[in-house]
């Protein structure tokens, strides 16, 4: 299949077309930026839904279960699994395609059209998602579907950068993992315009959210109330109910303002399915009316581009001979400049150069 | 064991020799299950043991040595194959024709769609009907595959698991119709569910239910087949996925615990129950892990039922046991060489003490077992059994040091994994391992180990005669069993006339029951009877069950 | 740069996952990306992932003797979804009888691979034949 034959494609519903522009795009092939400057003008559209948490959470079954709702409401849904690679031999082993029937072997996923789900390594990347993330969405949104699930690796604190692909991201955590330090080492408080709280059939889920709640708020007194809460203590009570007071009486007060909310599901039975897919909806809906999408893609978009300028120099530094990046650096090993300096003046010989005149 | 001052000086004299020797240059050797080997054994390794107390007689507690007085000297273990393929007349000729040739007990090998429950024309059973075992949908095949088979004679085992209580139910039935009393039929059914969460992957209903349904066969087999081992409790698949011994050892005892929690938590007496548990083991490569795995494992199994369980009948006691020789060990390579393994592993088998055996053909590695090496394999333990002179006395490998020690270690290591399931279940062996299945503990373990011992292969630090050392060059002709294509046909066939020919109307009031029976959280084993007898097929009745449990989906644990 | 992509699939009924497991680690560890199918998948599913996940080589694995009957299925249903099997590597392993194998390779499998294969041997053939299937489909 050649470029034309596969812009064609993905645009007139060729699922072959899209599996064959991931590859070449995921794969820095030049065809690869052709493509994706071909199809720019078609994306856009897709709401971009990121969902993370740690190992074992049951992120792919909530995955298959909101797919599987988002198709009763007769959306379709492109889905990219990120799995880490391994970083010794650069191999990956992906494993979250077979968890996309859920428990109903009767929906099965793997063959409808209107669901396409694609297996990534992250390739030793920092951050739980591929470099080439965002470009996939990108394909996936312009083929046409309706909403793009991002699925990446929760390995310790890697989740942050699900907020470089996502218009709403997930956070999903299960009960007792959500104790304070490990929420706030993981900076993940921060980065869920949703949160999950699945397995709730497993003991503690109460406690979990009302944690997640009190931290999300960050309300001192509500934190206070908490810290007093022994496990187990008899005036739990007591204490829920004052919380449960303050958490409305802020809701109230911040209408303009998107607060988290906190979801329970029970992943394996679908429960909590349907509120999960509403909010995500309300989010969106948010998100639009506030300004806050534009806003969030602007962001994203202004990184993105310093992104690829800073990949472009740094491989024009290294590749052009002229620039001596080499010599700088035995300098600098040799104590005869200083970084500093040395940086500086590649900069300079850098902006310059013919080279940069011609193709700039 | 021995006395305190001959120990001081066989231990000064250990050091003397190593030393002249100069023992300590020679490399670390260690078992498959981790476990280092020292260059010699002498009695200061089993001081610590007390042979009245560890070791004693046979047919007395710990019954290290055997759980009867007189073992192979009273009674040989039983030889049985496992056979089983196309459809029930297939199956019929192949077993008579091992009757005749002096095997003593029946074993069944099912097909994939009756493993799991399906019929014969389910979408998903294309391509596999008869392929791996014999096809049964409805009693009619059941009433062919014993056709001529007196149920007061011989002793039959099924391997089945999921729809473990509808074949009980068929074998009653037949038994029924053959006038043959219940308490008369004898036999086993696998009926093991956990492990299948573990390693074997005939995975149909969730976990707890099927627990469920595990333990209303034992209710329902203590009152009406009290000659049945309800179940055995299996070793073998686990070892099969890459366990080692000791993860095949305490996986098993760990399943059994919890299935013996499980029966007292429903009010069932335990002393009633264990008379009629078995259990079922792999014997692999390493002759002297295996052995004292066996030994160690009886050993457990009696602490376990006595202390633990509080069986007062000495009987209780008893760890019985099939052993198959290591299915994954034969070699497609220079297939010959595997009757010679599968003659070791059987060695092992009858040196721990099993109480009944099958050995593998030596051509499975390719297919199912051809007839010629199938009566290679029987003679195989024939051969052992009549001219080889191990069964002349009970345990001769016992009081050996390095067995002995083995035996002990292999104990040790299995108690710590037990301990940690126990821990996983807050003091409940039952939760513990459903605990361990759904964190997907069990399948980490036993993958680990299984890419372990592949790499060692790999790497030539395991050496498999004829795959990674002495290869030759090899075209292979050895015959081959090749189903007739037409089974499926044929089965589907017999499906429709069944189906046709049957009382609709009873068959919907026996599912309805069945229904019924698993809603009220009731015994189903009543209600199953009666679908059988109705000629439900086994679709029709799992389907009920899948109904009210839900069906199981496995995590994804690479 | 370009990692080759296996999909490890296990079709029909049959629980032996033990050796589509060890191969999957190992194909990881010899740096390429595996995507594990999970146990009875019908050809339809394999066929599908084949494509959505564009995979350089289709392995199936399987111990139930169905091979005959789903193998082929595979193969079909990767054309009827607009795929070309042409263009990947398609292997076998588990319980093979050696009279199937001349079948199963005019079928368009690749290479058939029984127990005790070193993997060693699955990772060189898998190498060798997605560079020659490269270098035909590119001319």
């Amino acid at each position: 299949m050649d470029v034309d034959e596969i812009v064609r494609g993905l645009l007139n519903g060729n699922r072959r077309a899209l599996a064959r522009a991931i590859t070449l795009v995921e794969n820095d092939y030049p065809e690869g930026k052709d493509i994706m400057k071909r199809i720019f003008k078609k994306t856009g559209k897709a709401h971009v839904i990121g969902i993370t948490g740690f190992p074992g959470v049951g992120k792919s079954t909530i995955v298959s279960k909101l797919t599987q709702e988002f198709r009763m409401r007769g959306k379709t849904v492109g889905i990219i699994a990120v799995d880490p690679g391994s970083p010794f031999s650069g191999g990956a082993l992906l494993g979250d395609r077979l968890r996309m029937d859920g428990i109903d072997v009767n929906k099965r996923l793997w063959l409808d059209s209107g669901v396409f789900f694609r297996s990534m390594s992250s390739r030793g990347k920092a951050g739980g998602l591929s470099a080439k993330t965002g470009d996939v969405v990108r394909l996936m949104d312009a083929f046409g579907f309706n909403l793009v699930i991002v699925e990446t690796v929760g390995a310790g604190q890697s989740e942050v950068d699900i907020i470089e692909v996502a218009d709403t991201s997930i956070v999903v955590l299960m009960p007792e993992t959500g104790d304070d330090i490990q929420i706030n080492k993981a900076g993940i408080l921060e980065i869920g315009d949703i949160y999950v709280v699945n397995k709730a059939d497993l003991g503690g889920a109460e406690k979990t959210v009302k944690w997640l709640k009190s931290m999300l708020l960050l309300d001192d007194e509500a934190v206070r109330i908490l810290e007093k809460m022994d496990h187990g203590s008899h005036n739990e009570s007591v204490n829920d109910e004052i919380l449960t007071d303050k958490l409305e009486k802020k809701a109230k007060d911040a209408i303009d303002r998107w607060i988290p909310p906190v979801i329970m599901t029970i992943a394996d039975i679908g429960e909590g399915i349907k509120e999960l897919a509403d909010t995500i909806e309300k989010h969106r809906e948010f998100m639009e009316k506030s300004g806050m999408l534009k806003k969030r893609r602007t962001v994203r978009v202004s990184r993105e581009l310093l992104d690829l300028i800073m990949e472009d120099v740094k491989s024009r530094i290294i590749n052009d001979t002229s620039l001596k990046f080499e010599e700088f650096v035995n300098r600098v090993v040799e104590n005869e400049i200083d970084p500093h300096t040395a940086a500086e003046k590649i900069i300079e010989k850098l902006i310059f150069s013919k080279n940069s005149d011609t193709t700039l | 064991m021995f006395m305190q001052e001959d120990i001081e000086k066989i231990k000064r004299r250990r050091r003397e020799w190593e030393k002249r020797c100069e023992i300590n240059t020679t490399g670390e050797v260690k078992t498959p299950s981790d476990i280092k080997v020292e260059i010699i054994y002498d009695p200061s390794d089993i001081a610590h043991l007390d042979y009245l107390k560890d070791i004693g007689y046979p047919g007395e507690f710990p019954f290290t040595r055997g759980i009867y007085p007189t073992m192979y000297r009273g009674r040989l273990w039983t030889m049985r194959q496992f056979s089983g393929f196309g459809t029930a007349e297939d199956t019929n000729a192949r077993w008579k024709m091992l009757l005749k040739e002096g095997q003593t007990g029946l074993s069944t090998a099912f097909d994939f769609p009756t493993l799991m429950g399906l019929d014969s024309d389910d979408p998903l059973a294309d391509g596999e009907v008869g392929k791996v075992g014999v096809a049964v949908d409805t009693l009619k095949d059941f009433e062919i595959l014993f056709d001529g088979i007196p149920l007061d004679k011989v002793s039959t085992s099924f391997t089945i698991n999921p729809p473990a209580a509808i074949i009980l139910a068929m074998y009653t039935a037949i038994g029924d119709m053959q006038g043959v009393p219940r308490d008369q039929l004898r036999g086993t059914i696998q009926n093991d569910m956990l492990k299948e969460f573990h390693a074997q992957n005939t995975l149909v209903l969730p976990p707890e239910p099927s627990v469920k349904i595990t333990v209303d066969i034992f209710e329902w087999g203590i009152e009406n087949v009290p000659k049945f081992n309800l179940i055995s409790i299996s070793g073998y698949h686990i070892r099969e996925a890459g366990s080692t011994a000791v993860q095949e050892l305490a996986f098993t005892i760990a399943d059994g615990m919890a299935y013996v929690e499980a029966a007292i938590e429903r009010g069932i007496d335990v002393d009633k129950l264990a008379p009629q548990l078995s259990f079922f083991f792999n014997s692999h490569n390493n002759f002297f892990e295996e052995i004292a795995k066996f030994r160690a494992a009886r050993r457990m199994w009696a602490k376990i039922m006595r202390d633990e369980f509080g069986a007062k009948n000495p009987r209780s006691w008893w760890l019985k046991f099939h052993t198959q020789t290591a299915g994954c060990t034969l070699t497609a390579q220079q297939p010959l060489n595997n009757i010679v393994r599968t003659t070791i592993q059987a060695l092992a088998a009858v040196l721990g003490g099993t109480q009944s055996l099958h050995t593998n053909s030596f051509d499975e590695a390719w297919a199912l077992p051809s007839e010629e090496a199938v009566r290679v394999a029987l003679r195989t333990q024939q051969i052992i059994a009549y001219e080889s002179g191990i069964p002349d006395t009970i345990d001769p490998l016992a009081g050996s040091y390095y067995v002995e020690w083995l035996t002990d270690k292999i104990e040790k290591l299995a108690w710590r994994y037990i301990d940690e399931i126990k821990k996983m279940g807050e003091g409940s062996m039952l939760r513990g391992v459903l605990k361990g299945i759904e964190t997907g503990f069990f399948v980490r373990e036993i993958s680990n180990a299984a890419a372990k011992y592949q790499r060692e292969v790999e790497e030539g630090k395991r050496i498999i005669v004829g795959v990674n050392k002495f290869t030759i060059e090899e075209k292979l002709k050895i015959p081959i069993l090749k189903v007739d294509p037409e089974v499926q046909k044929r089965q589907i066939e017999r499906l429709k006339r069944v189906k046709a020919e049957r009382d609709d109307l009873a068959v919907k009031d026996a599912l309805d029951w069945l229904r019924n029976s698993a809603e009220n959280d009731e015994n189903v084993m009543p209600a199953i009877l009666e679908c059988v007898k109705c000629y439900a097929t086994i679709g029709e009745m799992m389907g009920v069950l899948k109904e009210v449990y839900g069906t199981y989906k496995k995590p994804a644990i690479i | 740069m370009k990692k080759i992509r296996v999909l490890v699939a296990k079709i029909g009924l049959d629980g032996h996952d033990r050796g589509a497991k060890v191969v999957a680690r190992f194909l990881r560890d010899a740096g390429f990306e595996v995507i594990y199918t999970g146990l009875h998948r019908t050809p339809q599913e394999v066929a599908m992932a084949a494509i959505e996940e564009d995979v350089d080589v289709v392995g199936i694995s399987l111990h139930s003797g169905a091979h005959m009957t789903l193998v082929p299925k595979v193969i079909k249903y990767i054309k009827e979804y607009g795929g070309n099997p042409d263009e990947m590597v398609i292997v076998v392993g588990g319980i093979i009888p050696e009279d199937d194998f001349e079948e199963l390779m005019k079928m368009g499998v690749d290479g058939i691979f029984i127990p005790g294969t070193p993997i060693e041997e699955i990772i060189d053939f898998i190498k060798k034949k997605v560079a020659e299937k490269k270098k035909k489909t590119v001319a």
